[in-house]
């Protein structure tokens, strides 16, 4: 880290800017931007856990909890503020990844996978069929908050979500990099090297696990939370497995090597939903799938791999 | 309750469980020897679905009757050409590389499924209840019910059951299959071919998938999203069971199918609930199943 730009950073900086900057001139990409900073933010949660070998089936939970706490508050309670429900959907996620993780940190690989998606299920069942409550498959609508008191018209509303996530993204790609680089990221990493070799050392890895777990929870309720606000809407769809699947997809389609890869991949699974859905009807998932394909047979590390395969070899992968 | 509703429940669970059963059981074979969650097995079910439903739609003009060979024929058509083609061009690149991948790529085969499953057959629901029809109906304790759903469907369920039992421990093939998930580099260097055992497994893995839903096709209508609804629940049901245990799923896929069909006429929100929450619970006490041990036994 001694004063030297890696590469890898100067690109999320010149993404960021770009985010920042290029909505200004075609409009139509304030929200496809702002939805691709919110499910990055989601995905550097699927990132974090990589980084210990552990791949959640489940993680879409998060985010429908995220996105329901929204929903659920401007139901029942009134009208809200993009900042408290940010905060509220972080808290919900945070709370509820505790309990989760309590249990699913006893377990590894295809077992922790497993049992992620058993309460991602549960959670989906429970928001599909208490109809009284969440209005079943039609979701909740999410009106269009305001932001520390003041509301907008439609056309600023998209620009002031799309800076709160820049701001948002920003914070947590930090964030998540400076945990990654700390000795608790270290041994979540360790973990993945070599289990046995971190309890040795008088770590307890279920801890270093839960730790990751939850902050990988906030990641994704904040994250849902975002998007209700984007999309105005809160569906049982957000909880379902595909919903984790696609998650997952980001993550490698990016590279789960680095934080930065969340966004990357984010960026391109958007772009190209975004211009197949215009263009070719029907068949965006279709296209999707074959990327997906290319990517994992031809570019295992994903899109920010890419680089390092041409580029010098680095040190730690990073 | 009345005694009624509780027969009618119990007719409803086992001809379900029948169903769920050929399609878990076909997941858990694949996991058992490959080692690989196959995401797309949902996928395959619903082709098999809408394979058998225009197949049996084309021959019901010739004779009803041979909409039964129809349905078997579709199965094993997916089975052989859908299921070959994941195991062949997407499976065998990734074979020991890491278990991520190799579950994302199923995940990749279950998005352009779902897509061309939607392209070929369409989004409007679609209905070919001709073997279903054609078997009368029987009285089971003064309830009627199609023989179709309590006999036939049972019966195919033991008979796989039952067949593959038979196959992987009395035949010699079936023994290749078990020393390569025991030993896949010792079965190599006596000489059995380990990529066509893996290649053959999935094809039959996948047929009973398509043959689970090839079965289903009379009884209900075909809808887009089936294949994710399908993958799910025998994913629960597989992993409740201990992932490659064949009788353990037969029992799990019979406790779900009866738990569900009670509920459904006690509570019928909770429906899609049950088996999720019995593979929450089971899965927090005993991680590897009801039927499984600690070092998973393979097949």
């Amino acid at each position: 880290m001694a004063g030297r730009i890696k590469p890898i950073t100067a690109v999320a900086v010149i993404f960021f800017v770009g985010s920042a900057v290029a909505p200004l001139f075609v409009a139509s990409w304030a929200t496809l931007f702002a939805l691709i900073l919110a499910k990055g933010v989601v995905v550097l949660g699927i990132v974090v856990l990589l980084q210990a070998g552990q791949v959640s089936f489940g993680h879409a939970m998060f985010f429908a909890s995220g996105a329901y706490t929204a929903a659920f508050w401007g139901k029942y309670i009134g009208t809200g503020d993009i900042l408290l429900y940010l905060a509220l959907g972080g808290i919900t996620s945070t709370v509820f990844g505790l309990i989760v993780g309590l249990f699913v940190v006893r377990y590894r690989g295809i077992f922790f996978g497993m049992l992620n998606l058993a309460f991602s299920m549960v959670l989906w069942s429970l928001l599909e069929k208490m109809f009284s409550y969440t209005n079943g498959a039609d979701g909740i609508r999410v009106a269009r908050p305001g932001l520390l008191g003041l509301s907008f018209t439609p056309e600023n509303f998209q620009y002031v979500i799309l800076y709160t996530s820049l701001l948002i993204a920003v914070t947590s790609f930090y964030g998540v990099q400076r945990y990654l680089d700390s000795p608790l990221g270290h041994m979540l990493r360790a973990m993945k090297s070599n289990e046995t070799r971190l309890e040795y050392l008088g770590m307890s890895a279920r801890r270093v696990l839960l730790i990751g777990y939850v902050i990988s929870a906030l990641l994704g309720g904040i994250g849902g939370a975002l998007v209700s606000i984007i999309q105005q809407i809160a569906t049982p769809e957000f909880g379902f497995w595909t919903k984790s699947g696609e998650f997952v997809f980001i993550a490698i389609l990016g590279g789960g090597a680095h934080a930065f890869g969340a966004f990357a991949g984010a960026a391109m699974f958007e772009c190209v939903r975004f211009y197949a859905a215009a263009h070719l009807a029907d068949s965006w998932q279709l296209i999707l799938g074959v990327v997906l394909i290319a990517i994992i047979l031809y570019a295992p590390n994903g899109l920010i791999g890419l680089r390092q395969r041409y580029g010098q070899s680095k040190q730690g992968g990073r | 309750m009345n005694s009624t509703l509780a027969i009618l429940a119990v007719l409803d669970g086992i001809s379900y469980a029948a169903l769920v059963f050929l399609v878990s059981v076909g997941l858990s074979l694949i996991f058992g020897v490959l080692r690989v969650v196959n995401v797309a097995h949902g996928s395959l079910y619903a082709f098999g679905a809408y394979l058998a439903a225009t197949f049996s739609l084309a021959i019901v003009q010739v004779s009803p009757w041979l909409t039964y060979p129809a349905l078997l024929a579709a199965s094993i058509v997916i089975g052989a050409v859908c299921g070959g083609f994941i195991e062949r061009f997407l499976l065998r690149p990734l074979y020991g590389r890491d278990d991520v991948l190799q579950l994302l790529i199923t995940f990749a085969a279950f998005m352009i499924m779902d897509n061309l499953q939607r392209v070929i057959w369409g989004v409007q629901p679609i209905f070919a209840a001709e073997p279903l029809k054609l078997l009368p109906n029987i009285s089971v304790f003064g309830v009627n019910y199609t023989s179709y759903q309590v006999i036939l469907l049972p019966g195919v369920a033991l008979a796989t059951l039952f067949g593959l039992r038979y196959f992987l421990r009395k035949t010699l093939a079936g023994a290749v299959i078990l020393a390569v998930t025991e030993d896949r580099e010792a079965s190599t260097a006596i000489g059995i071919d380990a990529q066509r055992v893996y290649s053959i497994t999935f094809m039959i893995g996948a047929s009973l998938a398509a043959l689970g839903g090839a079965l289903a096709s009379p009884t209900t209508s075909l809808v887009p999203g089936m294949g994710a609804d399908m993958i799910v629940l025998s994913f629960a049901v597989a992993a409740t069971a201990g992932l490659g245990q064949i009788e353990g799923t037969a029992l799990t896929a019979l406790m779900i199918g009866l738990t569900r069909a009670f509920v459904i006429y006690l509570q019928p929100e909770f429906e899609v609930l049950v088996p999720y929450l019995l593979m929450v619970l089971v899965l927090l006490v005993r991680p590897f199943g009801l039927f499984g041990t600690v070092q998973v036994r393979k097949i």
